[in-house]
Parts: structure tokens; C-alpha cells; sequence
């Protein structure tokens, strides 16, 4: 017998409501009484802000003046688009969350499958690669400059007594963004860590039993077993690790401030910098718009990907 | 005592704190109440020895003043403090007195965010045009009227390493540098204090660091009488020739000579010198506190005239502003001021922190004079470029990261010179061709 059905009860351990439950009349509206709160303060701060951000971007808003300045149209759409920093910007959003999602996917699951294995201490390493995740991002900039420093620097000093030529780790434009990557690498591992951690605590035992009864090596038990098993759970890390990678800020803002030459500045960087710099609350509202819809976009993919997954269930 | 009536204490004690708190700035805040009159609310952005030296001066005035309570706020330098400082005059909450450099008053101004200083009201406080340094004063009118009241003027300086350039023998016989004039005056000085040290000759910031890599860009480029940007930054009449010429030379110091170190940040171009890795430092004067405090040997003085045109060097200036406020008082407009004055009399004070005073009475006293090395670069003050006028310029602001990023980019040997000059052309024409949001 070869592993490779799915188990009879839901991976993720959620119960499915009773259908009478949601359905059935007069519940609607103390739920929705009950929600009230939620939905007010959602409207005042969540609804209300976004389209006052697709209402500004149609005007040359600015952060100085009382109003919303002169109509604009969409000429500052025509000019986001039309200007090389704000496609730079993107596309170095976009290069850091291409470089940063495998690692963090990959390496939370690799961690997550050896401590879930480890007999004792296991509490250990649960904490070691958690630890990071908690520190504010103002801590994790100023431990990792302090590594990167050139001359001075911890890595420097290990790169150079090895008999390298040492790198600039933040001062060469090629390199920066993937010493940034690394950094974030180490800081937000933890969070998909424990979200594996949990998920390989929901496969039934019974089934690598049964797996290695029939001979399946431990390999052969990842593969066929805890890889399937895990599919939800994976879909879910990638997403929130794309929507995560593409909002960066603090760190480059802290570490490299968009620098050298611009080369690590994000999207939400060139947004802080025309906003609040520039004062220029109508442009950046527009660039704002067109990174919203990139996000929607993504979390969209997301929605898809996991009602498919729904219905194979 | 059980758990109850220890809450109950707790409870109690809250509360009283915050009947007590009516009159901070936390509760005001929240409560949205005003503060009570007669306190003089101030915001500054200072760090380091300047954040010290500026509480004490603020304790200084709580002392001569016990009726007048101050509330003190000091906020991250940059970005962060001037969009603080905007939104909250344009909120209707600014603070009483603000610092703002000289070189985004002007902005500030522009965006209706400051109150004019009139001469009858600075008069009755015993402040008047003659009595500050012309050149600060001037730069702070805007069509004849006075909106900021300089403190200081704050230019980039050469500090050097006295055992170092003493064994590179690079002194004159009282122990201060030689004078250092010309291109190759100064990279032979800075070759002969990388002998001494073996490592380099000097540092300055260059790493996220683009408005040090900026002004000392503007010092060279100043001196061969260049200018970036014209008619209050509608037009960019970048010399290319001259660029060149400075970029060239940078280029030549880091890349070709290794001379300085092409890479490396604010922090470590400091803490390479402090450690004695190099002889020369590039930097703004108020780093003198950090290098009193590291106990190193090391002299100030002017940057050398390299190009040898009329001499100029980049600076700018901290200046003392009103916000804007509809609720202004008589009563309230005179505390403000008194607090200003206040602060200019403890010149000497800020003085000592490497700030070449512009307040006249302090800086031509004896005293000042006699304060070294502080006052070896004073005449920096007279001949202070500053950043040049547009809605997009000023000290941290995206004209400065745009000069300094190209610049930075040339010295780290990823851009040539002419490539980096069309990169400034292309975003300065960009920035140039945007109609004002002030």
C-alpha cells in the first residue's frame, strides 16, 4: 500500500460549522450587532482612508496646503508611470521579495521539519528561531550594520582573516540588496517557522506508522507524506511571505536609506519620499493606488489558489 | 494588604496621575486640550553632544525662568522632524519655538507654516538685524522679512589626527596643520598621513550617506563658482565641466589613490579616525563632542580652498521659528521670544559643541576667540554656501539625496563621472520641471 490519499478529516484541524447554524433566519442580526464595532472602526480607518487615497490621487494634493488642491485628472498616474524612479522602486520591491520568499519557504519548512524531529530541547530550538522574529526592526538594522560595517565589521573581520577581498555589503549596489535579504532572512524566519511547526503537528502520526511499515524511508515519508499534508499550509506561508516581502520599509530605510544610488529604495520608501519629503500628498496618493493594486492582485492569486484546494479536499 | 485593596491603590494612584498630567503634552495630546498658557512648548531635532549640550541649555532658562514651565520635545533629524513640525502647525497644534535649519525655512515658510518676526517685537527683546552674522541673517529674509533667527552656522570642517600629521609632518611649529592649498596640496596630505597610518589618509561618510558625499560636493564645486540650480529651482544650470572636474577629483582620491576608503558609512568613517586608522576626518563640526569624548588628539580648521577660486564652503545654519498659530497672544508671542533670546545668550554654550555662533555679541567676545579649536574655523561663517533655494532643497531633503547619491556612486567607483552627471541631470530636470506643492 503507497501513502498518497488524503486523510478523511480536515489537515487543519478547524471543524466545519453545522449548515443549520448560518443559515438558519433571525441570526443575522445580532451577528451582525456583534460585529458593529469591528465595522465601524474598519469604515472609519480601513474603507474610509482608501478612498480618500483614490480621491486625492486625482488632485495635486499637498501635505501643506488646507484642501485637496487643483483637479489633476489622472496626470498623476500618467507621470508615475512615465517616471524611471517610480519603475526602479518597484522593480527593487519586487527583486527583494523574489530573493527573500524561496529562503524564508524553504528554510522555515527545513527548520521546522528538524525541530519538530528533535526528541529532546526541542522547546530550544523553537525559541532560537523564533527569537529574531520578535525584535523590533530598529534592532535588527543596528545589530546587522554594525556586521556589515566595512573595515570595522564582524563579517569583515571573518571575510578578510579568510584571505577574501572583503565585499561592501551595503555600500555596492549589486550586493546591498541581497545583504538586506539575508538580514530579513534571519530576523522573520521564526513566523514561518512556527506556522510549519504547527501544521507538522496536525499530520496524524498513524499515517508515517502505517508509511514506514510498508517500507517508506524517512525521505520517501517527507516526499509522499508531511510535503502533501502540508500543501495548505505552504499556500498560506508563500502568500503572507510575498504580501510581507512587498511591503518592506523599515529595514532599507534604516540600513541603507534606499541607497547606494538609489539602488535598495522600495516602492513604499518612494512613496515616504514624495509624500512627506516632497510634500506631494496627490502624487504619492497615486503611487500608493498602483501598489495597492499590485497587493490585491497577489492576495487575489491567493484566494484562487486555496479554493481550488478547497474543492480537491 | 490583599489583592483588592491593592488595586483599589493602584486605581486611585492612576488617577491622581492623571488629574496631576492635565498640563503634559502625553494628556494634552489624548484629551486634545490646550497647554496651559504661559508654557513655552519647543521642538528640536538634536542627538548626540548637541541633544546634551541643548538640554542644558534648556535647564539653564528653566532655571532663570521658574515661572515660565518649558516643554521640551526632541525629535529624529530630517524627514521625520520637518513633516512632524508641518503637520502639526498645519493641525493647529505646533509647538511655541521650533528649530528649523535655515535651508528648509524657507519652504516652511512658503507653505504658510511660520509666523513673520516683526523688528518692533524683536526689538523689545533686545534683538536687532546688526547684531548676527550678515550672511545668516540675509539668508533667512524672505522679501525683506525676518521668519527665522539664526543660531549658528554650522559648515563641514577638516579634522585631523595631531600625533598623526605631527609624524607626517604636516604641522607648523605651534602644533596646527599647515595650510593645505590646491588638489595636490591635498592629496600629498593625505598620502603622507596614509603612510603614518598605514591604512588610509582620510574618511568621510559615503555609505547611506548622501548629504555628507552632497556637501562636500557643493564646498568643491563652489569654490570653481559653480551653481546646480536657478531661478528658485525652476532651471538646472549644472556646470558639466566643473562637476567633472570635482568628480574627477574625488574619484582620484578613492578609487585610483585609495586615499579614503570608498566605502563606508556616517558611523564608521568616524569610527576609523576616533581608532587612529586615518588622519584626516570630513565631517560637520558638532562631531567635535564625539572626538572629545573618544580622548583622541585632533585639531580643527577650515576645508582647504582645493580649487582655489574665491573661498567658499557648504554650510547651513540652525535657526530658531514661530509656527504659525491662529491662537497667538500678545502675552504668549513674548514668552516665545524671551525663550529665543534666552537661547541666544548661551551662544557660548553651543559654541563649545563646534557651532560657529552667529549672534554677534558672543562671537566677537574675547572669549570665543580664545576657544579652540572651534574658532580656527569661524571664518567659515563668512563664507558659507548654502543649499540653493527651491521648494526641493534643504538639509535631508530628496535634492540633497539625489546630489549626494550620484556623488556617493562616483567615490564607490560604480558610476563614472560623466555618467553620474547625466544621472543628476535627468532627476534634477525632473525635479525642476514640477510645479510647486508649497
Amino acid at each position: 500500500m503507497t501513502v498518497t490519499t488524503a486523510p478523511d478529516r480536515p489537515v487543519t484541524g478547524e471543524t466545519p460549522l453545522p449548515p443549520d447554524t448560518a443559515e438558519s433566519p433571525g441570526h443575522t442580526r445580532p451577528a451582525l450587532l456583534m460585529m458593529a464595532p469591528f465595522l465601524v472602526l474598519y469604515l472609519l480607518f480601513v474603507i474610509g482612508p482608501t478612498l480618500y487615497m483614490f480621491l486625492m490621487s486625482l488632485f495635486d494634493t499637498s501635505l501643506v496646503r488646507p484642501g485637496l488642491g487643483s483637479f489633476a485628472g489622472l496626470r498623476n498616474y500618467t507621470e508615475a508611470l512615465g517616471d524611471a524612479a517610480f519603475w526602479a522602486s518597484m522593480w527593487h520591491t519586487l527583486w527583494f521579495t523574489i530573493l527573500t520568499t524561496p529562503p524564508l519557504v524553504i528554510l522555515a519548512f527545513l527548520l521546522a521539519l528538524m525541530a519538530d524531529r528533535v526528541r529532546r530541547g526541542r522547546w530550544f530550538f523553537r525559541l532560537a528561531f523564533f527569537l529574531p522574529y520578535i525584535l523590533p526592526s530598529a534592532v535588527v538594522a543596528l545589530i546587522w550594520m554594525w556586521m556589515y560595517t566595512p573595515e570595522l565589521g564582524l563579517l569583515s573581520r571573518m571575510v578578510t582573516a579568510l584571505g577574501f577581498a572583503e565585499p561592501s555589503w551595503l555600500g555596492d549596489p549589486d550586493l546591498a540588496m541581497w545583504s538586506l535579504a539575508l538580514t530579513t532572512v534571519w530576523w522573520t524566519l521564526g513566523f514561518n517557522f512556527v506556522l510549519y511547526l504547527a501544521g507538522l503537528q496536525d499530520i496524524p502520526r498513524e499515517l508515517y506508522e502505517a508509511a514506514s511499515m510498508d517500507g517508506a524511508g524517512p525521505v520517501q515519508q517527507v516526499r509522499r507524506i508531511t510535503v502533501p499534508m502540508l500543501s495548505r499550509t505552504t499556500s498560506l506561508v508563500v502568500v503572507l511571505q510575498v504580501i510581507a516581502s512587498l511591503k518592506v520599509f523599515d529595514q532599507m530605510y534604516i540600513m541603507t536609506s534606499g541607497g547606494p544610488n538609489f539602488s535598495t529604495r522600495p516602492a513604499l520608501e518612494y512613496i515616504y519620499d514624495v509624500s512627506f519629503t516632497d510634500f506631494r500628498v496627490g502624487y504619492a496618493s497615486a503611487v500608493s493606488t498602483l501598489f495597492f493594486l499590485l497587493i490585491l492582485a497577489v492576495s487575489t492569486v491567493w484566494v484562487v489558489l486555496t479554493r481550488r484546494q478547497e474543492e480537491r479536499l | 494588604m490583599d489583592r483588592r485593596t491593592l488595586l483599589r491603590g493602584m486605581l486611585a494612584g492612576a488617577g491622581a496621575a492623571g488629574l496631576a498630567g492635565c498640563s503634559s503634552p502625553v494628556v494634552a495630546g489624548l484629551a486634545n486640550t490646550p497647554l496651559d498658557q504661559g508654557t513655552v512648548e519647543y521642538w528640536d531635532l538634536f542627538g548626540g553632544g548637541d541633544g546634551v549640550r541643548m538640554q542644558q541649555m534648556v535647564a539653564n532658562y528653566r532655571a532663570a525662568n521658574p515661572g515660565t514651565p518649558v516643554q521640551a520635545v526632541t525629535l529624529a533629524w530630517g524627514n521625520p522632524y520637518y513633516t512632524k513640525l508641518s503637520l502639526a502647525t498645519v493641525g493647529a497644534k505646533p509647538p511655541n519655538v521650533a528649530v528649523s535649519h535655515l535651508t528648509r525655512m524657507l519652504t516652511l515658510q512658503r507653505g504658510n507654516l511660520l509666523q513673520e518676526l516683526r523688528p518692533e517685537d524683536l526689538a523689545r527683546h533686545g534683538m536687532a538685524p546688526e547684531m548676527f552674522n550678515k550672511r545668516a541673517w540675509e539668508a533667512g529674509l524672505v522679501d525683506g522679512r525676518a521668519y527665522a533667527i539664526p543660531l549658528d552656522t554650522h559648515p563641514i570642517v577638516l579634522f585631523y589626527n595631531t600625533d598623526i600629521c605631527g609624524e607626517a609632518g604636516l604641522l607648523d611649529a605651534g602644533g596646527a596643520l599647515k595650510p593645505i592649498e590646491g588638489p595636490d596640496a591635498l592629496a600629498d596630505a593625505f598620502a603622507k598621513a596614509q603612510q603614518v597610518t598605514g591604512q588610509f589618509g582620510a574618511t568621510h561618510g559615503i555609505d547611506a550617506d548622501p548629504a555628507t558625499c552632497w556637501r562636500l560636493f557643493h564646498t568643491l564645486y563652489g569654490q570653481l563658482g559653480g551653481e546646480v540650480i536657478a531661478d528658485d529651482g525652476t532651471r538646472v544650470v549644472l556646470d558639466d565641466a566643473k562637476a567633472l572636474q570635482v568628480l574627477e577629483y574625488l574619484r582620484s582620491l578613492t578609487v585610483e589613490r585609495r586615499l579614503m576608503p570608498g566605502s563606508i558609512d556616517y558611523q564608521g568613517a568616524i569610527a576609523l579616525f576616533a581608532a587612529g586608522a586615518s588622519g584626516f576626518h570630513i565631517n560637520g563640526e558638532w562631531e567635535i563632542s564625539t572626538f572629545q569624548t573618544a580622548k583622541m588628539p585632533f585639531g580643527m580648521t577650515l576645508v582647504p580652498n582645493v580649487f582655489g577660486g574665491t573661498y567658499v564652503v557648504h554650510a547651513d545654519s540652525h535657526t530658531l521659528v514661530l509656527p504659525r498659530r491662529d491662537d497667538q497672544t500678545p502675552g504668549q508671542l513674548d514668552l516665545s521670544l524671551g525663550f529665543v533670546k534666552a537661547l541666544l545668550d548661551q551662544s557660548m554654550n553651543w559654541a563649545e559643541g563646534g557651532h560657529v555662533p552667529t549672534w554677534l555679541p558672543v562671537a566677537d567676545s574675547e572669549a570665543y576667540r580664545k576657544l579652540t579649536p572651534q574658532s580656527n574655523y569661524a571664518a567659515a561663517a563668512d563664507a558659507a554656501v548654502y543649499d540653493p533655494p527651491a521648494w526641493y532643497t534643504g538639509s535631508g531633503s530628496n535634492f540633497e539625496n539625489v546630489m549626494g547619491s550620484a556623488v556617493g556612486a562616483v567615490e564607490g567607483g560604480q558610476l563614472t563621472p560623466q555618467a553620474a552627471i547625466e544621472q543628476l541631470r535627468s532627476r534634477l530636470s525632473a525635479l525642476a520641471a514640477l510645479p510647486s506643492p508649497v
